[in-house]
Order: C-alpha cells, then structure tokens, then sequence
C-alpha cells in the first residue's frame, strides 16, 4: 500500500507545482496579493507531498518489498541495512526522486526563509522553481515510476550494483545532487529578475546564501566523489576526466565564478547581466549533466540505465528551460543598466580576471566532453579525449587563476593603490620561491609543471596568510587587539581566507600524488618482496573469506621500513554473487606524508598460469591526503561565510524608489 | 551590438542542442569501437586440432584461397551464451550454406568434445586455442566473437557477443550478403 501513497503523493505534488508555476506569477504581474502569497503553502505543500513519496520508496527498500521493481532490480534481502536505504536513490528512478526533493527543499526554504525578499519578486522566482518541478515530476510520473510492481515478485532482488556499497558513494549522490539542484534556486532568481527587468544589490544578497550552499555540496559531493574513487577502483587515482566527473566539475566551475561575481553585484552594483547569465548557465550545466547521465549520450564509466527515449524527454526539458532562460535573456539583459564603474586595477577588475579565467576553464573542459560527440556527428570518426588534453589545457589556466587568486583580496574596490600593493607582495612573492627552490633541490627530478605549480600553491597560501595578517594587524599591534580585529572581522572574511588556503593545500596534494607517485605492478607469488618509496612489502598469500553478501580473496601484504614492522595490509578483492560482479577494496596505510596503497586482483588462475600469482598494485602517492583536508577547508569556509552575519541578519531592503540620490536611478 | 552579444548564449545553447538531438539517435552506440581488424589482413596461426575430435586443426592458411568469403567463430564450452549462438549457426551451415570454421578458445578438449558431441558440430575445422594466444592475435574481447574473412584472408566483419535474436542475426545475414559469403542459390 505504501507505494502506492507514494506514488499518488507524486501526483498531488504535480498538481500543487502546476498551480504553482501559474498562480504567484499571475498574481506578480496583476498586483493580486493574495495569487502571490499561494506560493508559499504550494512550495511547502510540494515538499510534504514529495517527501512522503521518497519515504514511501525508502521503506518499500527497508522491507525489502519485492513487489516494487526498482526493489527488485537494486535489492538484496542480504544487504547491509545501510546500502538498502541508500538503494532508495542507487537507481535512476530514484535519484530522480531525490533530484525533485532536493528541488522542491530548495523552493521551499525560499518560501520559509525568505521573509526579506519583496513579494513579487518571491512570486516570480517560486512560480519558475515551480516549472522546473513540473518538467521533472512528468518526466518521473511519465517514463521512470519508481513505484511500479511486478507480478508474480520474485523470492529476492539483483542487488545494487557492488561497486555502490561503499559509505562514500552512499552519501555521495545525496549531496552531489544537493549542490546540483541547489543551483535550480539561483536560476529561478536570475529568470524572476529577467521577468522583473531588474537587478541590483539586494538581489544579489538574497541570491548569495543560496548559490553558497549548493556550491558548498557540489564541493563536498564531487571530493567525495573524487575520495570514493581513490580507494574503491583500485587504480589509486582521484580524477578521470571522465564524462560524468566534467559535467559535475562544470557547474562547480561556473558555480564559483558566479560565487565571486554576484559580490561585485552585491557590492558594487556592477557586472550584473553578468551575474544573470552565470546563474543561468550553472543550472544549465547542472541539468546538461544530469541528461548526458541518463541519456547515453557519451562513453562514461558511470553507467546509469540508459534509455534514448528518456534521452529525449530530458533534452525536451533542456531545450524549454535553457532554451528559454537565454532568449529572455537575449530579449532582456540589453536593457538593464550598466553598473559602477572601476579602475582596471582594482578589486572589480579582479574578480573579473577570475571569472574570465573560470569561464575559460569551463569551456575547455565542455568542449572537451562535447568534443568526441561534436566530431562523430561532423567526420563519423569515433576519438575518446583523454587526461592528456586536459591536463595541457587546463592546469595552465589555474596556475593563472591562482596568480590572481592570491592577488585579488589586496585590492580595494574601485580603484587600488598600485605601490602599496606592489609593497604588500613582494615579500610573499620571494617567501614562495623557497618551496619550489627547496622541492627542487631535495627532490631532483620531476615534471618543471609540477615546480611551477608549486611556486603556485605556495603564492597562493602565503599571500592568503599575509592578507589575512594584514586585515587583523598581526605582529603590528599587540596579539590582543590582533585576536580582538579577528573577531571583528566578518565570517566570511575569515571563510574567503580558510577557503583559498584550502585551495592552496587541495593544489599541494595533487602535485604531490600526480609528480612524484611511484607504482609497482607485480605478479606475485606467495613470498614475493615489493620494493617501493622506502618500504618492503612481503606477499604472505591470499584466503577466501566469506561477507554478508559477497565472497572475497585477501591478500596479506606486511609492510616494513628498515626492518620494523610498519603495518599489515589486507587488500580484497570481492565477488558479489548476486549481482555477479567484482569490486576492488584497497588497503591503504595513510598519513600525512603520503599513502602506501595497496590493492590486489584475480589470480591469473588459467591452467597456463603458476598457481598461486596474483597481480598485486603498490603505489606510493605523497601528499594525496591534502587534496582530502583542502576539500574539507573549502567546506568549511564556504560554512563559514554562510553563517556570516549579513546573510542571517540585517535583512537586505530594496533601494525605494523614491530614496535618496545615492540609489542608481531606475 | 549588444543584443548580438546578449543572444550570443542562446545560439551557442541551440548549436549544442543539435549535436545533442543527434547524439540521441538510437542506432548510434557511443561504447562500440571498430575494429582495428576490419580490412586488415586476418593474423597468422596455426592451431592443432582438438584431441580426441575427428574434425582437423585450422590455420591461416585454411581462411584463404576459399572461392567465398568464410565465417571465424571463437566459442568455448564455458561459455553459456555460445550455447545459445551454436543453434543459430548451426542453422545458418545447414540452411544458408555458410563455410563455418571454429576457434576454440581457453577450453578444456574433453569438455569441448562433450559440449560438440551435446550439441552437433558445425564447423568444417576448429582449432584448439589452449593458451588464447591466438584469441590474442585477433584482438577478442570476450567469448563469442565472430569474423567474416575473404579469399584474400581479409577480415571484412567482426561481430562481437553472440549472434542471437532477430536483431543480432539481420545483421550478421546483412553482413554475409555483402561479404559474399552466400553461396549464390541461397543468398536470393
């Protein structure tokens, strides 16, 4: 019976978003009050009804309730109770759920929290997360219900697929999508202005808060991600290139671009149409990402249940919203005013460098996703683009960015001070050469990207910290009033500071584990000693073990340095019978200094082969936890700024219109 | 000037959306890659036949010089969708008149012999792939594969997985008839 209350909450919940999408926006244009304030029980009547549907769906996947087929095709009786409530969103109908949760949490929260923003304007923006939620909740009611049965149901399920039974990836859809969708709020603020024929300073301050909480999941999400990867693949690597990785790292891309500019909107009252077009494009790549997944459309590790037909329906959608969010835009962005004006050295023209340079970024790694369809569509010639393309492309634009990243916080708004600026840096300038000289000496050898990038990093982190240092007076004035500056400082002062240190460290950890990894492929022989970074690793042998629902080969791998024993290392490889496949689970010995990583494959157990060799994969990854510990400064910065008091508080007014001259005038 | 920059975004996004409209189209497999083999010559090898099978062994040799291209077929006794595959080629010898040669690939030749005596034998030769070094040398990705190779001992077809189901078999049949596979009677 659940799923069947579920499935009929997903109705209620479309016919609530079809009046949604109608009414407050009506209402907006007619002056009626009482259309627009509709908005707000209809975005939380959405969120109820959509709720009840996922939790319908959860529990049909704790009972294990072989009736309903997404059950059947991503469940097991045997499965841990973890991965079975992870299930829920394991298959495409699901997440697809989560995906309109996550939406319609957004729309609520504007609606619950946006006591500040001017009725209309609430009106517009709740009416367009309206249609966004239309356009989903058909396309789930119409081609994926998750709720449909079978008959007869069979004795038990094919299992999620192994490789998703891991606590990284279980968490990692949920905020993935959170940082995705979460985007889906700006864009619905961006059109409502389009609509409105207006942008200013208050706009940008109630877009702010949104744009950095989905930007703060879709970081957490992507690293991860990234994390999963790393030790559940077994290749020891953290980022592919791959297809689906790009179209999440794009939006993440623009998101941070659009993070930057609609300061200068907020401050400043300029880049405005600017600022539109991001919020619109970083929900399109968002919804692109979410289409190139589900639709088949390009060769990608990440196979999701792929079906052209739903492919259309999904490009259908793109085509209406992106569609036509950028012929309003085209229509309307001529006509807004141009904001204030700046110097070219200023912290204006900065912040545009950035967003230039994060532009860039992103349309290198789109056409680079986009390159192999484009050129079979073009020659029928079939071309992956590979790490190569993208590391020679990309890694040059942020070793650029990160220039001006370390730059930019120096500069007053409007118009900077060159020679005080010029006095600021050049000792951070000289301090991050020492690392690189330093690297370089100890190390010998290496790719000359990787000193340069090092020099990077360490400009980055330096000039942050000095930057820092600067704003509370540090060893100018007594600790005291240091500490006491530091307190006064706005959150989101100190979030900038921690998130671009966070930067500095993540690049520290990459260079570390991509310029200097070490790695030993052996077929061993129980007895086999590796060699690698220092350690001596024995092979004692593999068993089988036997978990819940899979069979696993161990290996036994002892780890010492100079004779003393460091550590034993079980690596396994698992068999899940059920789902008949194969997962790798490295054994990694971590510390700050790098990672000894560990993982083991079948035995080559052909007749022709000696019994007993196993492939064994040692790599040694210096450094590769700082990209972990960055991500996680990143998250917390991002954190930090949204507790920023201006955020919670001091709601923003909008400039009436008959206020005083300082207002640009309508 | 500002319009046309304005509605910059715009065409950009309808340009893409058309690669993407083609991108959907469903004959187009974006995971199928073809074969490296296709209009290359076969490779060489020269396998022994399967011991205590009367069918004799097969080589390069044996692909060419044939008046009509012949059918290569990889399949192995463990491999249960080759089960499946053998009836259909089965039908094809006996009702289309192909020229079926088989490679045995990483099979134990008591359990082939089982499986061909199980099952009937189409093949006019098979030759025992014991170490998969020639499966190798042909570049399989799995069990079954099938080739057409012409007279020249040019490989003019690769199917990869089984050649099973409606589908599966028009273009297998397709490819036949333009290879010449079909012996002129039976092609019409």
């Amino acid at each position: 019976m659940f799923p069947e209350i579920g499935h009929f909450a997903l109705a209620l919940a479309l016919a609530l978003a079809l009046v949604q999408s109608v009414l407050p926006i009506a209402g907006a244009s007619r002056g009626n009050a009482v259309w627009m304030k509709s908005a707000q029980a209809t975005a939380l009547g959405q969120v109820l009804f959509v709720s009840i549907a996922f939790v319908a769906l959860m529990q049909a996947f704790i009972v294990s309730d072989f009736t309903v087929r997404n059950v059947v095709e991503n469940s097991h009786s045997l499965k841990p109770m973890l991965y079975k409530v992870a299930g829920t969103w394991g298959s495409h109908e699901g997440s697809l759920l989560l995906w309109i949760l996550i939406l319609a949490v957004f729309g609520a929260g504007v609606a619950w929290f946006g006591s500040n923003i001017p009725g209309e304007t609430k009106a517009r923006t709740l009416s367009v997360q309206a249609w966004i939620s239309v356009g989903f909740l058909t396309f789930l009611l119409l081609t994926s219900n998750p709720f449909e049965r079978v008959f007869p149901p069979p004795l038990d399920g094919n299992d999620l697929n192994p490789l998703l039974q891991d606590m990284g990836l279980a968490m990692h859809p949920p905020l993935l999508y959170f940082g995705y969708v979460g985007f889906s709020i700006v864009f619905s603020f961006a059109v409502a202005a389009l609509l409105e024929g207006r942008v200013d300073p208050a706009w940008a301050r109630w877009v702010r808060p949104w744009t950095l909480a989905a930007w703060v999941s879709l970081t957490a999400g992507i690293a991860l991600g990234s994390w999963w990867a790393y030790y559940e693949l077994g290749w020891g690597g953290w980022w592919f290139w791959d297809p689906v990785e790009n179209v999440s790292f794009m939006p993440w891309l623009l998101g941070t671009a659009l993070l930057h500019s609609a300061i200068v909107t907020e401050k400043r009252d300029a880049f405005k149409t600017w600022t539109i077009l991001l919020a619109i494009l970083t929900f399109s790549l968002s919804l692109l990402g979410t289409f190139i997944v589900r639709s088949g459309l390009l060769t990608s590790v990440h196979a999701f249940a792929v079906d052209p037909e739903r492919g259309l329906y999904i490009l259908g959608l793109l085509a209406v919203s992106i569609g036509g969010s950028l012929a309003l835009y085209a229509w309307r962005a001529p006509e807004m005013e141009p904001g204030g004006l700046f110097r070219p050295i200023s912290r204006e023209a900065g912040l545009l460098v950035n967003n230039l340079i994060l532009v860039a970024a992103t349309g290198t790694v789109l056409f680079g996703t986009l390159y192999p369809l484009i050129l079979e569509a073009v020659t029928g010639d079939k071309i992956s683009v590979g790490p190569p393309f993208f590391n020679a492309a990309f890694i040059p634009m942020m070793l650029a960015l990160v220039v001006f990243m370390g730059l930019g916080p120096f500069l007053s708004w409007k118009r900077a001070d060159i020679a005080g600026l010029l006095d600021r840096i050049r000792f951070v300038a000289v301090l991050a050469v020492i690392p690189a000289l330093a690297a370089w000496y100890l190390l010998n050898g290496g790719p000359i990207m990787a000193y340069l990038a090092i020099l990077g990093a360490a400009w980055l982190l330096f000039a942050t910290l000095r930057e820092w240092a600067v704003r509370i007076r540090l060893f100018e004035v007594s600790f005291a009033e240091s500490a006491r500056r530091a307190r006064n400082l706005p959150r989101a002062s100190h979030g900038m500071t921690l998130a671009h240190a966070g930067v500095a460290v993540l690049m520290m950890g990459m260079i570390g584990s991509t310029g200097w990894k070490s790695e030993e492929i052996v077929f061993a022989a129980p007895g086999t000693e590796v060699a690698i970074a220092g350690f001596d690793i024995t092979f004692e042998g593999a068993e089988k073990v036997q978990g819940p629902n899979y069979i696993a080969d161990r290996g036994t791998l002892v780890v010492r340095r100079d004779g003393e024993l460091v550590r034993t290392l079980f690596p396994e490889r698992r068999y899940y019978p059920v789902a008949e496949s194969q997962t790798t689970e490295s054994a990694i010995r971590s510390t700050l200094a790098g990672d000894l990583y560990t993982s083991i494959a079948t035995p080559a157990s052909d007749q022709m082969n000696n019994a007993g060799a196993w492939t064994l994969r040692i790599l040694y990854e210096p450094l590769v936890n700082l990209i972990w510990i960055g991500s996680i400064l990143l998250v917390i910065g991002g954190c930090l700024s949204l507790s920023d008091r201006r955020l919670r508080v001091g709601a923003p007014r909008r400039a009436k219109k008959s206020a005083s001259d300082a207002v640009p005038a309508e | 000037m500002k319009r046309l920059i304005a509605g910059l975004p715009f065409i950009a996004a309808v340009i893409f959306g058309g690669f993407f409209l083609w991108g959907l189209n469903p004959d187009r497999d974006p995971n199928e890659i073809p074969s490296v083999f296709i209009s290359q010559p076969a490779p060489k090898f020269d396998l022994e036949a399967i011991p205590g099978l009367e069918t004799p062994g097969l080589s390069r040799s044996d692909l060419v010089g044939n008046e009509r291209p012949v059918v290569v077929n990889v399949f192995a006794s463990w491999c249960v969708p080759c089960r499946a595959e053998h009836a259909v080629l089965t039908r094809f010898v006996e009702r289309e008149g192909i020229r079926l040669f088989g490679i045995n690939y990483k099979d134990k030749p008591a359990d082939a012999v089982k499986w061909l005596n199980d099952l009937g034998n189409p093949y006019e030769r098979i030759g025992s792939d014991l170490s998969g070094r020639t499966g190798i040398e042909w570049g399989l990705s799995g069990v079954p594969e099938t080739f057409i190779v012409d007279g020249d001992g040019t490989v003019l077809f690769r199917y990869v997985g089984p050649v099973v189901g409606p589908e599966a078999v028009e273009r297998f049949t397709e490819a036949l008839k333009q290879a010449g596979a079909l012996p002129s009677g039976a092609a019409s």
